[in-house]
């Protein structure tokens, strides 16, 4: 007889934990280039949304605690789950041919830690005085004028390009895929999925990416 | 008569589950394109006889694909390169002459290789015996359609069932993952009436024991179907997973004579 089992217990449950911090971070990343599109906007467009945030408060510190306990949840599970799979096929095929999976759902494993990593470095960037990396000097008031001097330095902005490649990729994968761990599978939309999961995942990834390219670009200046 | 092929096999040979085991060639040149795979394999066994060498370990039983023995990955492929066939069902003519074939054993920790290519599938049995089952009075048997059955649940049931619980989606699945196997046996009978009584107890107990057994995760790829000979649907992944997570959320624990915790 089985013991009772909570759903963190099961593969199954962590699948779904991964499912739904997944769809928490997915909504963050979109908000997230809503927000900084507005650089095409002009300083004072994004400059006065920045204020706005911050003015927030406590209700930003509320979001941003949801936003950490979502990664930290989906990194351990992830953890987790890739040893468990590890440990699940001990001795390899010396031949194996995949027919049926998908660029993006193989990498998964490897987007998501390089994603980590990418988001360690974005925060820094960004926020630790003396991080900007370039002859400029870093203005918390002045989100404009950091976005273009960050992105004037060609290699900070292919990091980030490379960095929204490999988002791309994990969100196509995971926006699908969500709805098959959440048992939310149904023949009649299944198709559909795949098609919104490329169009949001590339919305997501174009989008960002334009940032960076504009500034080279001289576009935004 | 068809002209002979000739074949170069790679074959895993392992001596029991503590060898580590390595690859052998063997060529064969009088292969019929009529012969079925297992047949060759047949045919190699005798030749190694002849010559006082161990035979090549192969699980087989029905040959007509549907008991679900045999199982081997062949070139990279479960039960080889042909869709909807078991290893059995699959015929030399798919193959070219001069073709070197790779075969291995279904690579998975919950299938434990028991010699060459035979591996040990009672950790599938052990999940079936958690819950794959509904508690009837084992009586005269009741009269047929005296419980009615919606056609569209009967065929999807009749889907599920048709997993013979073969092991090609756990030997397909990157993650080594029993997802489809269970997903089949939990749906086939939630699907019915007769499966209801323990419906969300079922999908509990067999997922509990599918996890124990070390079987990996699913993350999605959906080899599992491309390489299940019986077409089994992912979407029965996705109803393991939906009756699962509403088992969860809805009870506390239905196992009886325990206290809820």
């Amino acid at each position: 007889m089985q013991k009772a089992l909570t759903l963190y217990d099961t593969t199954i449950g962590k699948k779904a934990l991964m499912a739904v911090t997944g769809v928490v971070l997915f909504g963050f990343v979109i908000a997230h280039m809503v927000g900084n599109l507005q650089v095409f906007l002009g300083p004072e467009q994004l400059n006065g949304y920045a204020k706005k945030l911050h003015d927030l408060g406590p209700l930003l510190w509320i979001a941003r605690g949801i936003l950490l306990a979502s990664v930290v949840a989906h990194v351990v599970v992830a953890v987790q789950l890739v040893s468990r799979s590890v440990a699940a096929r001990p001795v390899g095929y010396r031949q194996k041919k995949n027919t049926a999976t998908s660029y993006a759902a193989r990498t998964m494993r490897v987007s998501g830690p390089l994603l980590a990593l990418f988001i360690i470095f974005h925060l820094a960037h960004f926020t630790v005085p003396g991080v900007p990396m370039g002859n400029y000097e870093h203005n918390a008031r002045d989100v404009y004028a950091n976005v273009v001097q960050a992105f004037s330095i060609p290699w900070v902005s292919g990091v980030y390009i490379a960095a929204q490649l490999l988002l791309g990729f994990h969100l196509y994968h995971g926006a699908w895929s969500l709805f098959q761990s959440l048992g939310l599978s149904h023949p009649r939309y299944d198709d559909k999925k795949r098609m919104a999961a490329q169009t949001l995942a590339m919305v997501v990834m174009f989008g960002n990416i334009a940032m960076p390219v504009a500034v080279l670009a001289g576009i935004v200046k | 008569m068809s002209k002979p092929m000739r074949i170069t096999l790679n074959v895993w040979r392992q001596t029991g589950p503590k060898d580590p085991g390595q690859f052998e060639r063997h060529e064969l040149t009088d292969v019929d394109e009529h012969m079925s795979f297992l047949e060759m394999l047949d045919v190699l066994n005798e030749k190694l006889l002849g010559e006082g060498k161990d035979p090549i370990a192969f699980d087989h039983d029905c040959r007509e694909g549907i008991c679900g023995m045999c199982g081997i990955v062949i070139n990279g492929r479960p039960h080889g390169p042909r869709e909807a066939t078991t290893t059995c069902q699959l015929h030399m003519r798919t193959f070219s002459d001069g073709d070197e074939i790779t075969i291995e054993p279904w690579r998975a920790n919950a299938f434990p290789v028991v010699k060459d290519l035979v591996v040990d599938r009672t950790s599938f049995d052990r999940v079936v015996q958690a819950g794959g089952y509904v508690s009837v009075r084992a009586g005269s048997p009741g009269d047929a359609n005296e419980i009615p059955i919606p056609k569209k649940d009967a065929d999807a049931a009749m889907d599920a069932a048709q997993c013979i619980g073969c092991g090609a989606c756990v030997a397909a699945c990157p993650n080594a993952s029993a997802a489809l196997f269970v997903g089949a046996k939990v749906s086939h009978l939630g699907l019915l009436p007769q499966g209801q009584a323990e419906r969300f107890d079922r999908v509990r107990k067999m997922v509990a024991q599918m996890d124990l057994e070390g079987f990996g995760h699913c993350t999605n790829h959906f080899e599992c179907m491309a390489a299940c000979p019986k077409e089994i649907s992912v979407d029965f992944i996705a109803r393991m997973n939906r009756d699962m997570l509403s088992a969860m959320v809805k009870e506390k624990d239905t196992v009886p004579g325990r206290k809820p915790r």
